[in-house]
Formats: C-alpha cells, sequence, structure tokens
C-alpha cells in the first residue's frame, strides 16, 4: 500500500493503521531530506495551501509553515483575530472565499470540536486538522507515536501514560486512537476532576497515583494544564496540581526503570514538569518538535498526491 | 507475454568488468570521485562495480551513495500508481567532487533529469557523468546521453527491459519483455 485511504486528515480516529504506518514511512524520507545542506524538494510546487488558525498557534503554525515551505508548496496565511470573522462571516463563507483563489488544501485550526469534518463536507479541497477544540489535533499524535518509534523501535507493545488534562485535550484523544491503533496500551493519569467521565469506553485505564502510573510505562506524555480552557476551577491550587501530578528530577530517578518523558508544549515549566526533567536525557520534546516537521511534511506530500490535476 | 535474454551471466561480468575499467581510466583512484546508485534499482549495479574496484582493481576506498528521486519527479500526480520513495544515502560531500551517476536502465532520462536536480540539494560537484547497464537508445524524452554505457538496444514503447541480479532476483540476466 502507498497511498492513504483518505482525502483529509480529520482525525485520527478516521485513519487506518496502514495509513499510519505509511505516514510514519514517508516521514523517514523527509526527516533524511530536512538534514541535507538545501533542506527542500520541488514535490508540491503546483499546490497552494491556506493556513487558517481560528485559534491561536505557534509551533504548529511554524512547524505546518515550514513544512510546506521545505515541499515548495504556496502558502497563504489567515488568522481570525485580524479577519472578516470578526465581522460575522460564516466559517463556509471565509472558507468559500479563500477557495476561489484556487486553493488545493486547507489546514485549519479551530475552537469548535467537529470544525474540519464540517467543513470536509462544505467546501472542495483537502483539509488537514490542526486541532478542534477539544476534539482531535492528529498531527500531533503522529509525532508523538512516532517520536516513540524512532527512541523505542516500535509503539505495539508499548505502555503510555498521558499524564494531566485529559477532559480538554485534544492532544490526549488522538493520541489514545494511534497509540491503541499501533498496539500500545495507554493508561490516563491526572485529576479525577479533569477526567471525561466515560474515559474508560476507549479501552484505557484510569489511574489516580502517579508514582504507580510512571512505575507502570514505558513513555510518559506530560499535558500542558490548559488554564484558557478551564471555565469553573479543577482543582484547587496550581501548587497542588504540582504536588500530586508534576514530575520532578527526584520521582524520575527513583523508578524502577528509564521512562522517557514527553511533552506537546508550550511547557508550564515547574507545573506538569520540572525545568531538569524537561532538559534531562530522558526527554524526548525538542525531538517531537523536529519530527513534527518530517511528519507533517509526510501528510502533506501524501495528501497532495490524492488531488486530482486540472490542466485546464 | 514474451521475453527474450539480452544478457547472460557472462555477458553481464564482462560488461561490468569494462565498465570497472573504464571508471578507473578517468577516475584513477577515485579520491576526487563518488559513486551515486540512483534508486530503486541502480543501487545493485553500483554496489557490484564498488565490489568489483575494490577486490579485483585493488582500488583503495570508493565513496557509494544512494540518491533517491522520488520527490524530484515530474510526474507527481500525474501517474495513475502513487510515487513509492526509497531511502536516500548520502553521507558524505560532494561539493567539488566528480560525482558518477549509476542506474540498471537509461530509457526516458526523465530519472536522471530528477536526479540532476536532486544532487543539486547536496552539494556543487565539479561534474557529473552517466553510467548505465543498458541504454535504451531512440527512446530518450530529453538530451541526455549516458557516459559509459554496457550494452545499447533498441526497444519499441510497449517492450521493458528488466535487469535481475543474483543478490535480489537470484539471477544476473536481462531480459526484453514484450507484452
Amino acid at each position: 500500500m502507498s497511498e492513504l485511504s483518505v482525502n483529509h486528515l480529520l482525525g485520527i480516529k478516521y485513519i487506518t493503521e496502514e495509513d499510519i504506518q505509511l505516514i510514519f514511512e514517508t516521514a523517514d524520507h523527509f526527516k533524511e531530506v530536512i538534514h541535507r545542506p538545501i533542506k527542500k524538494v520541488p514535490s508540491l510546487r503546483d499546490i497552494t495551501i491556506a493556513n487558517l488558525f481560528f485559534e491561536n498557534s505557534t509551533r504548529t503554525r511554524l512547524s505546518f509553515e515550514l513544512a510546506q515551505k521545505r515541499l515548495s508548496a504556496d502558502i497563504i496565511n489567515f488568522s481570525a483575530g485580524s479577519s472578516s470573522v470578526k465581522k460575522g462571516e460564516s466559517l463556509v463563507d471565509t472558507v468559500n472565499n479563500i477557495l476561489s483563489m484556487k486553493v488545493d488544501m486547507v489546514v485549519m485550526r479551530h475552537p469548535n470540536p467537529g470544525a474540519g469534518v464540517f467543513l470536509s463536507k462544505h467546501i472542495n479541497a483537502s483539509i488537514i486538522n490542526a486541532g478542534d477544540g477539544a476534539h482531535e489535533h492528529p498531527t500531533q499524535a503522529l509525532l508523538d507515536c512516532y517520536s516513540i518509534r524512532e527512541r523505542l523501535g516500535d509503539v505495539a507493545g508499548k505502555k503510555v501514560v498521558i499524564v494531566g488534562d485529559i477532559l480538554h485535550s485534544r492532544v490526549a484523544l488522538s493520541n489514545i486512537f494511534a497509540l491503541q491503533k499501533l498496539g500500545a496500551t495507554v493508561k490516563v493519569c491526572g485529576p479525577k476532576t479533569l477526567m471525561p467521565r466515560y474515559i474508560e469506553s476507549l479501552g484505557v485505564t484510569f489511574e489516580p497515583n502517579l508514582i504507580k502510573a510512571l512505575n507502570w510505562c514505558d513513555v510518559a506524555n506530560m499535558l500542558r494544564v490548559q488554564n484558557e480552557r478551564m471555565d469553573i476551577s479543577y482543582f484547587p491550587s496550581t501548587r497542588e496540581y504540582t504536588q500530586q501530578f508534576g514530575l520532578n528530577k527526584t520521582i524520575l530517578d527513583n523508578l524502577d526503570k528509564e521512562i522517557i518523558v514527553m511533552h506537546p508544549g508550550p511547557i508550564n515549566r515547574g507545573v506538569e514538569i520540572t525545568s531538569d526533567v524537561a532538559d534531562s536525557k530522558q526527554a524526548i520534546i525538542l525531538d517531537q518538535v523536529q519530527n513534527g516537521l518530517a511528519v507533517r511534511m509526510a501528510v502533506l506530500y501524501l495528501l497532495a498526491s490524492k488531488i486530482k490535476r486540472n490542466d485546464n | 507475454m514474451s521475453q527474450k535474454t539480452l544478457l547472460n551471466a557472462t555477458e553481464i561480468h564482462v560488461a561490468l568488468h569494462r565498465l570497472a575499467c573504464q571508471l578507473i581510466e578517468n577516475h584513477n583512484d577515485f579520491s576526487q570521485t563518488v559513486l551515486i546508485g540512483i534508486q530503486p534499482r541502480g543501487g545493485f549495479l553500483a554496489k557490484r562495480l564498488v565490489s568489483l574496484l575494490q577486490n579485483q582493481y585493488k582500488i583503495k576506498e570508493v565513496q557509494l551513495g544512494l540518491l533517491d528521486i522520488t520527490f524530484y519527479r515530474d510526474d507527481f500526480r500525474r501517474s495513475e500508481k502513487p510515487l513509492e520513495a526509497n531511502k536516500t544515502a548520502i553521507d558524505f560531500v560532494v561539493e567539488d567532487k566528480k560525482v558518477v551517476f549509476i542506474d540498471d536502465v537509461l530509457y526516458t532520462g526523465r530519472s536522471i533529469r530528477s536526479a540532476l536536480t536532486a544532487i543539486g540539494d547536496f552539494g556543487r560537484p565539479t561534474e557529473i557523468e552517466l553510467l548505465t547497464l543498458i541504454d535504451r537508445r531512440f527512446s530518450r524524452h530529453l538530451p541526455i546521453q549516458p557516459d559509459y554505457r554496457g550494452r545499447q538496444v533498441d526497444a519499441i514503447d510497449g517492450e521493458k527491459v528488466r535487469v535481475c541480479w543474483q543478490e535480489q532476483e537470484g539471477e544476473d540476466a536481462v531480459y526484453l519483455i514484450k507484452e
């Protein structure tokens, strides 16, 4: 198999294990490309991509933009803050206006869950979901699993614990889907108030004790506490959260085995992980960022190869 | 479908020795030359030549790289079959070196056109040459010709030239296949 089963990347839920493996194999090649003296290939030079960010983003947006440039695509950027969305234009109208300028692909981040799925039913362009509310963030999950595969050889059979705010996290949901499709076992850990009520129906187990969870796992993915999404208080104080669920060097050094520490960024240093953990050899946080570029290049390349050519 | 043998194992053996000798004539001890096998099929031929140069002709060191041209091809989104990428492995500097591209069959010349663009991303070689085992005459789409050729063959568009290697297909042979 050398073609994706989908025309859009809306979520990990909608793709197969074979799709993920194909993305990884393609990303391996792009990882080599981004280490060349000239880090650019001409594949997507007749493709135009719109980056529509209806919500703030730094690394995802930079990573997508760089991936697109490394593939020689033409890009236009759009952020909600400075657009007609403020004037009351609907999502479909906004996007159709942009597409009438002959855009082939859309990378979209939106605060509403399902925005990408909705848009895919109304417009004729390939869509990549760069995060939709608390729903999915597929490229983040792909780069997380790719980083695990790179460090441990394979994702299958590995034990991964996702720690923190599962309730508000699109990274957690996409990671659970991706890890399970690739054959890993997943536990979640964090304050009970930040666990979705039916989380166990996804086939993951809940472990309230951080030390127990860490002693069980091969990989710990420490999520950021998303203060901006919390409309009420989910735990008494940040200090208390850190005491119960923060990862520091003492905890890490006292574990039975050496585990890998991941973080999707941006880090609240001293909250979910301390600086000495974030900068330790066991943390692969910067590898994740570099792999993100290769994985996004792979996703863009594979989806673009499915766009029909229009020679007229 | 019928197939005709263009080269048998002995003929391939003779051609490889001749090609190795021609390379030595132009590149001496290979200190300023690197060989680049064009993926996916050029690597087999390149490895054979390197082994001959080192074992039979006692060249101390021959640098060999593999170049995949998938992301540089001019038929992206044009061909029915999706393009599959292969590994690129060039762990030396090509800047100011003489580069010899090595591929099993030269047909339209489009792969070599892509390879010329691709190698530029690794540096600026002083010169680039092309070595091919089979040169399909009269079928070029671009003004590209080999500097070293094993055998020139005339094949029409519907026909296919297939090069088999002992280490991959279990025999050394070149076939002309008619659909």
